[in-house]
């Protein structure tokens, strides 16, 4: 394991004082704050209640892992707080922007410039190179091709990856490709780093590699929220927020965390 | 989305799937490529018309008096009862009307028919006879390769000589002078005194299979059985205005002596080249309808294809639009990601159209009578049509994509 810079984490008495101040704008410092966020599924005239009101404040430089087993609502709260969907009730701010009212449109725009995604699957263009994946989310942007080369290059760089710009994705391997997802994920130097299930489709070894990129991102201050089901690689994050049946379950410091597990195991 | 990038997607995209492209491009291509060929002929025909047809057949500042129009089409059974009705214009009516216009003004005066003509050895055949008087040979520009005109005291007289087209010297006397032999038209013998310079062709038909006579010859009798009926009067000025004046003075007189109130209206008509040239636009626009209506066919059939492909493609890239609208691509984007692409794709299929058209327009009139001449704004109308029909056909599957829920396509495998 790299050696942590042990960034604050924001207690949970800051927490509660944030989440309870509805309607109010949090201050900016705190990136991310929902506010009984709850997100319904009509299936066929059944509603399915996946998030029943999640309750969540994370601070600038956070390093943040979301667990759960499946069907505990993990995946729907990470589409809301990825901007690829809207909560049925509920405040999601990001970044000082109230989110949960915006259209189409404007949610486009803040995945844009507010999140970095790192799929379990890699999501990169077939047929583009990873340069020209690493691309993508300037040429939305609208920033002109020159800078847009010129800061591919280097977010690439940033993951070791320089000399593969030209690669396409089936020329490289699971960890490289996950690499280059990285490197597109920050090149808009997003507010957040957003990754679902980032070592799902990785044997162990390329796993801790791509944990040691988290790790130095965080370290570098880069605000990461992960979700998985892995205990190990959940391990990694500086935070675990627990989710069963669409609520909050537990929302603790690693350290603790690893301290129950371990208590609960030994009671078994 | 910058419309560069859009476009250089769309290229990459073409050429990643070069078969499938091209098959999408056929519809368009074959459409673009019949367009721009049937216009191209139609052009030609009408550059034709314009230049040399009316020209050959009539001759600039020149007006025809005649009883019926003979440039019109579409002519109803009541139009076609009422010109039989009309009288004819006699040899009696040429010096009223040629006394009524200012002497610089040149007469000839022609009646023609088709019919057959022989000599001692050689079998029949049809040709256009012209009885004429005046200056018909000035007006119509005609002038001896070898032999002479007809004279003033031959047209007096009636002599029995005339002057052959090219084609007739070509028939009856391929290998022998001609000059000073015999040809017999309606078993009455005419001595050849000359023979006419090549005229050419139109539209591919010899206009130099013709005989000319003098209108005092038994020749006329042939031509219009009723005697002293001819078929019509022509009348050169020396300039345009002349010519509209001698048009409405030639009116009056005509109404004057058919004996007109002025409620009635003409009962003869006088004609210009211009007739000719309305006659032409008149068959071009029917062309060019007839000429639309296949290559449109051909662009539907393309914007259907476009349109399934492009669904295709919307199916098979669900996957990368979720992609691209997770790293921040708007609705509109995606939408004119695909409609750029569909356009892109069906203006190249213009565009290999517009060359084939080019190419079979070159064919035809190399291999056929027919001119051809590719009409600028064809080329232009088949570029924006093409990027039209890509547009029309991408809209439903661009759309489609457009609302696709990112979550869902990203789902998908």
């Amino acid at each position: 394991m790299s050696p942590h810079v042990d960034t604050p984490i924001s207690s949970t008495a800051e927490r509660e004082a944030v989440i309870r101040s509805a309607g109010l704008a949090p201050d900016e410092d705190w990136v991310i704050v929902t506010r009984g966020i709850q997100r319904d599924y009509d299936m066929g005239g059944e509603v399915v209640h996946a998030l029943r009101g999640v309750d969540l404040a994370i601070r600038r430089n956070e390093y943040v892992a979301i667990m759960g087993p499946s069907g505990s609502g993990k995946s729907t709260l990470m589409n809301l707080i990825g901007c690829l969907d809207t909560p049925t009730a509920g405040e999601y701010w990001l970044n000082g922007m109230l989110v949960s009212d915006m259209s189409d449109d404007e949610l486009a725009r803040v995945r844009n410039r507010e999140i970095g995604f790192v799929f379990q699957t890699f999501n990169l263009l077939p047929r583009a190179t990873a340069l020209h994946n690493v691309e993508l989310p300037l040429v939305y942007a609208g920033v002109p091709s020159q800078e847009r080369k010129r800061r591919a290059t280097e977010a690439l760089e940033r993951v070791q990856l320089g000399d593969r710009a030209h690669h396409r994705p089936n020329e490289l391997s699971g960890g490289q490709r996950q690499r280059v997802a990285i490197a597109r994920a920050l090149v808009n130097n997003p507010a957040i780093l957003l990754a679902d299930e980032p070592t799902g489709n990785l044997d162990s070894g390329t796993s801790s590699e791509i944990m040691r990129v988290f790790d130095v991102l965080a370290a570098e201050g880069q605000t990461v929220i992960m979700v998985t089901h892995e205990a190990d690689i959940a391990a990694n994050a500086r935070r675990i927020v627990v989710l069963r049946d669409g609520r909050i379950s537990s929302d603790e410091r690693r350290d603790t965390f690893a301290q129950r597990v371990a208590l609960a195991q030994a009671a078994h | 989305m910058p419309f560069v990038e859009a476009i250089r997607l769309a290229l990459s995209q073409i050429r990643a799937h070069k078969l499938k492209s091209f098959f999408t491009l056929l519809g368009v291509t074959i459409g673009v490529m019949f367009l721009i060929a049937v216009v191209a002929v139609i052009n030609g025909m009408g550059r034709y018309m314009e230049e040399e047809f009316a020209g050959k057949l009539m001759g600039v500042n020149t007006f025809t008096l005649r009883h019926r129009p003979y440039f019109e089409m579409n002519t109803t059974d009541e139009e076609w009862r009422s010109y039989a009705r009309r009288p004819r214009i006699f040899l009696h009516d040429v010096e009223p009307v040629v006394k009524a216009l200012p002497p610089d003004v040149m007469w000839a005066i022609e009646s023609r028919d088709n019919i057959p003509v022989s000599t001692k050895d050689m079998r029949p055949r049809d040709v256009e006879a012209f009885a004429v008087d005046g200056s018909f040979f000035e007006i119509r520009n005609l002038n001896v390769a070898t032999g002479r005109l007809i004279a003033p005291h031959e047209f007096a007289s009636g002599s029995k000589v005339v002057v052959i087209g090219q084609d007739v010297k070509q028939r009856f006397f391929p290998t022998t002078e001609a000059l000073g032999r015999e040809l017999r038209i309606g078993g009455v013998p005419y001595r050849i005194i000359g023979v006419m310079e090549e005229q050419g062709s139109v539209f591919g038909l010899s206009v130099d299979k013709f005989v000319v006579g003098p209108m005092n010859s038994p020749l006329a009798r042939l031509l219009n059985r009723r005697f002293g009926v001819i078929d019509g009067i022509i009348l050169k000025s020396s300039s345009m205005q002349g010519m509209r004046d001698g048009m409405e003075r030639v009116r009056q007189v005509m109404r004057g002596r058919h004996k007109l109130r002025p409620a009635q209206p003409d009962n003869f008509s006088i004609e210009t080249t211009e007739s000719a040239l309305t006659f032409w636009a008149k068959i071009e626009n029917i062309l060019v309808m007839a000429g639309i209506v296949l290559p449109a066919l051909g662009l539907v059939v393309g914007a259907i294809v476009i349109m399934n492909i492009m669904l295709v493609a919307v199916a098979q890239r669900t996957r990368e639009i979720g992609i691209r609208k997770s790293l921040g691509a708007r609705r509109r984007d995606i939408l004119s990601q695909f409609l750029v692409e569909a356009a892109t794709l069906s203006t190249i299929g213009a565009v290999f159209g517009i060359l084939f058209g080019i190419g079979l327009a070159a064919l035809v009139a190399k291999v056929s009578p027919m001119p051809a001449s590719v009409a600028p704004w064809s080329v232009v109308t088949s570029v924006i049509l093409g990027a039209g029909v890509g547009i029309i056909s991408g809209m439903y599957p661009a759309a489609r994509a457009a609302r696709l829920d990112p979550i869902v396509a990203l789902r998908q495998e």
